[in-house]
């Protein structure tokens, strides 16, 4: 070291002054681009502090910095599974089939806005939204129709639902069953990630406590039930997406963590009963060195709270198993084929920080929800990556980089600091009953669109080389029947249904949910009559009482 | 920005900025809101989940003089024309000028403006652009 050292100064000297001398640098200082982290201009040895393996250690082993597994993807590619979902159920299962045609190796299902939120398809909320922005799910018979021909042993689904997602995983429960596969044996994950509902995604039902109640049922039932299943994915996607820079929504994320753990204990399970099948999903950008060394950051960051903080013994329970996507807001409208460059230099940086399923957001963002193509070209940038760049045939392939391991300290630091933070105001649940998240959320949101404005930050076609042309962009067409498929399907259902044993089902989730029993074997029962997503939400609304935004 | 009343006070511009139905992007609204602000105007902002009616109701309550409605999700077409109605029904029509923004697919600008829609601004639209376009509609 002593040795670099005096090299060091001697090429600041010899080297370094007389050349910036006639050629000075093109700012007069460089950030990161969204933690804003100020960045030198060479990172040599004397930037790592020795100590290999505190640090970085080996993969697959405390603290899991290099990655979870110990041949990473030498062994199997991260799962390629794009978000996907339109319409009516049939419209849906068409399109998963074909995903999986297209070589996808997970299913990912997204939900319409009434399901989401516990309506059903002809409740006045619903207007406008039935089938929009994913499928409508009304009753069990609309999930099976989803899952038609999909043997769920032998796939892995993962379905972007919070607030209803107790009965969305029932029916998945109930179709499993269905199709003669033990439940034990059902692997995929539900989101079921109430406390980033309420401050940036707003798909919210319940109020909050009774919402954490249904959160912790979940997990408590999966984890007895069905352990393969990732019970919860705790996100800092839609943090980001809101506006929050890198460092404040990982934080956020962790502090969320830990509140779902303290309470998952409060029912009295251990937490290496269950943390092995916490699961995370987050967002990626543009700054590629800074995403990479947060991912590996956040894994360090980890395995050591879970070891030291919460005594978990279970090495999976440290190991930080997180799903990732480009992020969908960073995708312009003007020049959209140039998302596609965007979304695969976002997917490297996912790759590179070592996740183990990711998607990419449609080229066709800021236009509507993506049309097939622009998911065909989501999973083909995904095999252009696996099978063409060699960049997943050796573990942590950036690790050691003198810059990497730097920023991977700074991030692992700076969320640290921003996660006692949280904890020093209360927890998650305090700093989002009192604002904080939202506050912070909106004022990063804000200090960067002036960052654009001002073409501090720069975005190619949008601020910078503009083009004057709209461009040609053929862009998914909702079908307009959608919401009478919709109607159709649920009046079929309530026909075939055998009513009083429905009214049966819900009076009996309604008891136990005023007992505080675990409700997930009574919405279980409830959705194998046919009862509705609106008439199950409905009992519980009226039992727990609906959010209220501040 | 500021015009003076007929009684000779000064009233500072008013501008409710509202979410409708479930969709729940409301990053655009918010910052928008807060942009507006710093601009030195006066701004309501709704939060989400309103419908037709409480937005027109809030609208006349708070006596504003323009409504922004953010749409992320594609609902606009179904919501929009509900709320020119209203306005129309209340005979604030043409006092209260309604703008619209988000994912707003060009083939619909042309329908937006036949009903009474001020202006309507896509995704890429810069703050500055909306807060002048607002200024000169406001007079």
């Amino acid at each position: 070291m002593k040795e670099v050292k005096s090299s060091l100064s001697e090429w600041e000297k010899n080297s370094l002054k007389p050349w910036i001398s006639k050629h000075p640098e093109r700012e007069s200082e460089f950030k990161t681009r969204t933690a804003g982290i100020k960045v030198a201009r060479l990172y040599t040895p004397l930037d790592l502090e020795d100590s290999y393996t505190d640090k970085l250690g080996f993969p697959g082993a405390f603290p899991y910095t290099r990655g979870i597994y110990a041949t990473m993807y030498r062994g199997r590619l991260w799962t390629i599974r794009q978000y996907a979902g339109y319409g009516t159920p049939r419209e849906t299962n068409q399109l998963f089939r074909k995903l999986l045609s297209w070589g996808q190796t997970g299913l990912s299902l997204a939900f319409d806005l009434p399901s989401q939120c516990g309506y059903d398809s002809d409740h006045t909320l619903a207007e406008g939204e039935v089938g929009r922005v994913g499928v409508a799910i009304n009753t069990l018979r609309d999930m099976e129709e989803v899952f038609e021909g999909i043997p769920l042993e032998k796939i892995s689904t993962s379905m972007t639902i919070n607030a209803t997602a107790p009965i969305m995983l029932a029916m998945y429960i109930a179709i499993g069953e269905k199709q003669g596969t033990n439940i034990s044996r059902l692997s995929g994950t539900v989101q079921n990630d109430i406390l980033k509902e309420v401050v940036a995604r707003n798909a919210w039902m319940l109020e909050l406590e009774p919402s954490m109640k249904l959160a912790v049922d979940i997990i408590e039932y999966c984890t007895r039930h069905m352990p393969n299943f990732n019970h919860i994915s705790i996100t800092d996607y839609h943090f980001r997406e809101a506006g929050a820079d890198s460092v404040r929504a990982a934080a956020f994320m962790f502090a969320d963590a830990m509140e779902y753990i303290r309470w998952t204990l409060k029912r009295g399970l251990g937490v290496d009963d269950f943390a092995s099948q916490v699961s995370f999903f987050l967002g990626s950008y543009m700054d590629i060195l800074e995403e990479v060394a947060r991912f590996r950051a956040m894994r360090r960051l980890w395995a050591r709270a879970m070891k030291n903080t919460l005594y978990a013994k279970d090495p999976r329970s440290l190991q930080f198993r997180f799903a990732a996507c480009t992020g969908g807001s960073m995708f312009t409208r003007q020049e959209p084929t140039l998302n596609l460059v965007r979304g695969a230099l976002s997917l490297l940086a996912i790759v590179l920080g070592g996740a183990q399923s990711a998607w990419v957001s449609g080229y066709d963002e800021a236009y509507e929800i993506p049309s097939p193509e622009a998911l065909r070209f989501g999973v083909r940038t995904a095999q252009i990556i696996g099978e063409e760049t060699n960049v997943a045939n050796v573990v942590d392939p950036v690790g050691g980089s003198y810059f990497i391991e730097w920023l991977t300290d700074e991030m692992e630091t700076r969320i640290q600091e921003e996660i006692n933070n949280i904890e020093s105001r209360g927890g998650a649940l305090e700093c989002i009953r009192n604002g904080y998240y939202q506050n912070v959320i909106s004022e990063c949101a804000y200090q960067w669109q002036k960052s654009v404005e001002t073409g501090e930050t720069v975005i190619v076609g949008q601020n910078r080389y503009v083009e004057k042309e709209e461009p040609d962009l053929k862009t998914y067409e909702p079908d307009p029947r959608r919401r009478k498929k919709a109607l159709e399907n649920l009046a079929k259902a309530k026909r075939y249904r055998d009513r009083t044993r429905v009214r049966e089902k819900l009076a009996h989730l309604r008891e136990a949910a005023e007992g505080g029993k675990n409700l997930m074997p009574y919405i279980i029962d409830a959705v194998k009559e046919l009862a509705t997503v609106g008439e199950i939400s409905d009992t519980l609304r009226d039992v727990y009482g609906e959010y209220r935004q501040r | 920005m500021s015009v003076p009343r007929r009684d000779g006070s000064v009233k500072r511009k008013r501008i409710l900025i509202g979410k409708l139905g479930l969709d729940g992007h409301d990053r655009g609204a918010k910052v928008l809101a807060l942009a507006l602000r710093d601009a030195g105007m006066e701004v309501i902002y709704t939060g989400l989940r309103q419908t037709p009616e409480t937005i027109v109701r809030t609208a006349i309550d708070e006596d504003v003089d323009l409504i922004g409605l953010s749409f992320m999700s594609g609902t606009h077409m179904v919501f929009v024309p509900k709320i020119m109605k209203l306005l129309e029904k209340e005979g604030i029509k043409e006092e209260v000028k309604v703008v619209v923004g988000g994912t707003i697919p060009t083939k619909h600008l042309q329908t937006l403006k036949e009903i009474g829609v001020a202006e309507v601004f896509q995704v890429g639209t810069t703050i500055r652009e909306i807060i002048a376009r607002m200024g000169q509609l406001l007079g």
